[in-house]
């Protein structure tokens, strides 16, 4: 992609030595980086390194406390967000910003011109639409609700609302999170058309494959700080992840599965919505000493079946049998009565209790037990004891049992709900998302104890929109798609392109719904 | 302007706010009193005189203060577990009924065993007062603000009923009033000849035990964790509709209990003037303790003090006792604000 980005090149975009501290954390610490015409450059770090910040500070939502931006040579004014747009940058979010009951073309020039003229220029404004997305392979109905459009055609009205507003930056934040594989080979071919035609990218980033097959410079940071910068065709994927981490990567050896008896079974299962799509008719069975993943395009059905399992949702129809019995009255109690472990989606929403110590948030599930309480008294020791137990067995970073969990970082409070969930060897695990925001070192640390769990014979559920993730620890795949589920297929039996196809809901159609 | 979360709230900064606070309520007040007219030095200083100057003002402060410790009491227990009793008024006139009701001779028991009844009955009146909105919200999810602020209304026609027609005392040369209390259902003073009454000392031990509820028991975990995160207690197996309608039976009966020590202890019979809206001064109180069980003594105390002040004080500096409201009012604004500040940071731009 690098047509015309030599050393001659013109810089677009200048920061220099941008810190900014919020109280004792700097989140940026002295960063300065440049962005040449034509150029892609891939942003990337862990959570918590800075990149979020950075460009919050670019977008003018924060001020820096230290440094300068120079937009095409002029200086930026901090602190105003109307700036960033107006010097020709254009952001697109992880999470969209479109409005849901207007059509792309009114998503797209609203906000470009005053209400009472909106319906003037119409006819021109679709004109230009139709033309960029022609140019750069957007191809979009400028006429639709984007109620009826898929993730992928979104974000392209996302990029298009960029390019309508003559953007000659395009900050792409986490843009293939949501994607199918198919998806993102287009939105690639899509920013080679952009770089030929002069604009220049940010491509934030954790993904390393991606990373090197679209950027032209790779921008390390690690906490806060600037840990390197390489020619992306000069870094290996290892030098890149060791500059990532700050370190030796972790690595998980995974042997093969011994799969025993079935321990969950969901039989014809079918479920009101979940905000994504409703559970049609499911069946599955998860067998002890097996890790069954479960793949799918964001909103397929993952929300469902997971709160489905973890019992807060109830089935419309079907049964759920669990060690071979059926169960006639299902909720989080009456699952964690069975021994389910759930580690939940949504860390700060459903798994833990921001405002609460994490002494308290540990026994959530168990406080009724004799372990913790008697004749309605809490025995607080008892708590703070299980709580010490988990902080040391599971290295959680914090102050002490009494510690409010809001003030932990995304991977510690995990370890907590790991701790919590696999407390007393559960022999169902189900995890939704259990990487999902956390570092590199965290994630290693969630698959060893989701392998051990499997190793010593507990049925285990991962459910990820990651698919490298499924891939790498599932025994066994099955794919949702808009609340069917595939034939599952064994690891390695599929490549990621076979997945793919599934995960856009190709081979969905016969006999879809009886999967295992 | 924006909100950012603060990481941690220091012990200074949860003394600094709620004083910064106070300071700018009586900063408010002063520019009234001006306004009207006097000094704000000597008109406070009269307030303090006349709330804690003398035996008297001390006494009266502190029965003032009891059915605000119980009202205060059942907001704090409710708000905990974010159920939004506004009906604090409702609950106390129920227990009021109910006292009378079982108190004028219906039943004959010595103290000992007749004051207990009345208590309980009294509660449970109050408690299911609230159970209806309770039930309302958990399975229908109708706003409990609307459900116990509008039976405020419904409750307080309802009584009037009552002392126009069942409970009217025959004796009473037609007012809306009911009869007296029988020797037996009277709550003793503390003092003999003040007009203290034994409803403090209830006062004060429900206040504690509301406290060992809400910090050592699995009721008192339940409630806070629903309080917090509703979601997040579902998902841990914690019975949340469960939680919230045993949130409304002790809140329910708290608020009763203001009503009954009101008639029991004080009054001697019920009458339509008999709270002059504890029920919603509960609130101020309430969030002036920032909902600890314990502070809700001291809050009651302050707030008390501030109407028993300021009416000795209008008598003698010819300003409006009305400055009483505003203070009481003016306080749980800047204690709202003080709060919040306390836990976010406002970032202007």
């Amino acid at each position: 992609m690098d047509a015309n980005n030599g050393p001659e090149a013109e810089t677009v975009l200048r920061l220099t030595g941008i810190t900014k501290r919020f109280g004792p954390l700097v989140a940026n610490d002295a960063i300065s980086l440049t962005l040449k015409r034509g150029e892609v450059i891939a942003l990337l770090g862990e959570n918590g390194a800075g990149k979020t910040t950075l460009m919050n500070i670019l977008f003018g939502h924060y001020t820096a406390d230290e440094g300068d931006i120079e937009v095409f040579g002029r200086t930026l004014p901090p602190g105003d967000p109307h700036a960033a747009l107006a010097a020709g940058i254009g952001m697109v979010h992880q999470h969209f910003t479109l409005a849901d009951q207007m059509t792309v073309l009114e998503n797209i020039v609203l906000g470009t011109r005053p209400l009472w003229s909106f319906n003037l220029g119409k006819s021109a404004a679709r004109e230009k639409i139709r033309r960029l997305a022609a140019d750069y392979g957007l191809e979009v109905d400028p006429d639709r609700m984007i109620t009826e459009l898929s993730v992928g055609e979104r974000q392209r009205v996302e990029i298009l609302k960029a390019l309508y507003r003559e953007a000659r930056i395009l900050i792409l934040d986490e843009p293939t999170a949501v994607l199918t594989p198919m998806e993102t080979e287009a939105l690639f071919a899509t920013l080679a058309k952009l770089v030929a035609a002069g604009l220049s990218v940010i491509f934030i980033s954790h993904k390393l494959g991606e990373v090197q097959s679209v950027s032209d410079r790779v921008v390390v940071l690690r906490g806060g700080k600037l840990a390197g910068e390489r020619r992306t065709s000069e870094a290996t994927r290892r030098e890149l992840a060791e500059l990532m981490v700050g370190g030796q990567l972790p690595v998980n050896e995974i042997g093969p599965a011994s799969p025993g008896d079935c321990l969950f079974e969901l039989k014809g299962v079918s479920t009101r919505s979940m905000g994504g799509a409703a559970l049609k008719q499911i069946s599955m069975q998860l067998r002890g000493g097996e890790i069954t993943g479960l793949a799918g395009i964001s909103g397929n059905g993952q929300a469902a079946l997971a709160a489905l399992i973890s019992g807060t949702l109830e089935a419309i129809e079907g049964d759920i049998l669990v060690h071979g019995e059926k169960v006639e009255r299902w909720s989080p109690g009456a699952a964690l009565e069975r021994g389910l472990g759930r580690i939940p989606e949504d860390r700060h929403a459903t798994g833990m209790i921001g405002d609460m110590s994490v002494a308290e948030n540990v026994i959530s599930e168990a406080y009724r037990s004799p372990r913790f309480s008697r004749f309605g008294f809490l025995d607080w020791k008892a708590a703070a004891a299980f709580a010490n137990d988990i902080i040391k067995a599971y290295d959680v970073k914090c102050p002490s049992p009494e510690a409010r969990v809001r003030l932990l970082s995304g991977g510690n409070m995990q370890k907590l709900i790991l701790g919590r969930a696999l407390d007393g060897d559960p022999d169902i695990i189900l995890a939704s998302q259990p990487t999902r925001g956390l570092d590199v070192g965290a994630v290693a640390y969630v698959h060893a104890r989701l392998i051990e769990a499997r190793d010593r014979g507990a049925a285990v559920l991962l459910i990820s929109e990651d698919l490298d993730e499924i891939q790498t620890l599932s025994d066994r795949i099955l794919v949702i798609h808009r609340g069917q589920l595939s034939k599952p297929s064994l690891r390695g039996e599929l490549s990621v392109m076979e997945l793919g196809e599934l995960m856009a809901g190709h081979g969905h159609d016969e006999g879809a719904s009886h999967a295992a | 302007m924006r909100l950012e979360p603060r990481p941690a709230s220091s012990v200074a900064a949860s003394i600094l706010w709620p004083a910064g606070a106070i300071l700018a309520t009586v900063v408010f007040s002063s520019l009234l009193v001006m306004i009207a007219g006097a000094s704000p030095l000597t008109v406070f200083w009269l307030v303090i005189k006349g709330a804690a100057g003398s035996q008297f003002a001390a006494l009266e402060t502190l029965t003032r203060a009891t059915p605000l410790i119980f009202t205060g009491l059942a907001v704090a227990v409710a708000f905990r577990a974010k159920l939004w009793n506004i009906g604090a008024e409702a609950q106390l006139y129920l227990g009021a009924v109910m006292t009378v009701v079982i108190g004028t001779g219906a039943v004959t028991l010595p103290s000992a065993g007749l004051i207990p009844l009345i208590m309980i009955a009294a509660m449970l009146t109050g408690a299911l007062a609230l159970l209806g909105p309770a039930v309302l919200k958990t399975k229908f999810g109708v706003d409990e603000v609307v459900t116990t602020l509008l039976l405020n209304f419904i409750v307080l026609l309802f009584v009037s009923m009552l002392l126009e027609g069942p409970l009217k005392d025959p004796t009473g040369l037609g007012w809306p009033q009911s009869k007296r209390v029988i020797a037996e259902a009277q709550l003793p003073r503390l003092i003999k000849g003040k007009r203290l009454h034994f409803g403090f000392i209830l006062a004060i031990v429900s206040a504690i035990v509301v406290w060992v509820i809400m910090k050592k028991t699995t009721l008192g975990y339940e409630m806070r964790a629903v309080g917090h995160n509703a979601e997040a207690a579902r998902f841990a197996g914690i019975p949340v509709n469960r939680v919230i309608v045993k949130t409304a039976l002790l809140s329910g009966g708290l608020a009763a209990l203001a009503g009954f020590s009101e008639v029991a202890g004080l009054k001697g019979n019920l009458t339509l003037d008999l709270s002059p809206g504890y029920g919603y001064t509960g609130i101020v109180v309430a969030m002036l303790a920032m909902l600890n069980p314990l502070g809700v003594i001291a809050a009651a105390i302050f707030v008390a003090g501030i109407f028993v002040g300021a009416d000795a004080m209008s008598r003698s500096a010819n300003v409006p006792s009305y400055i009483a409201e505003v203070m009481v009012a003016t306080s749980l604004l800047t204690m709202v604000a003080a709060i919040m500040l306390m836990r976010y940071r406002v970032r202007w731009r």
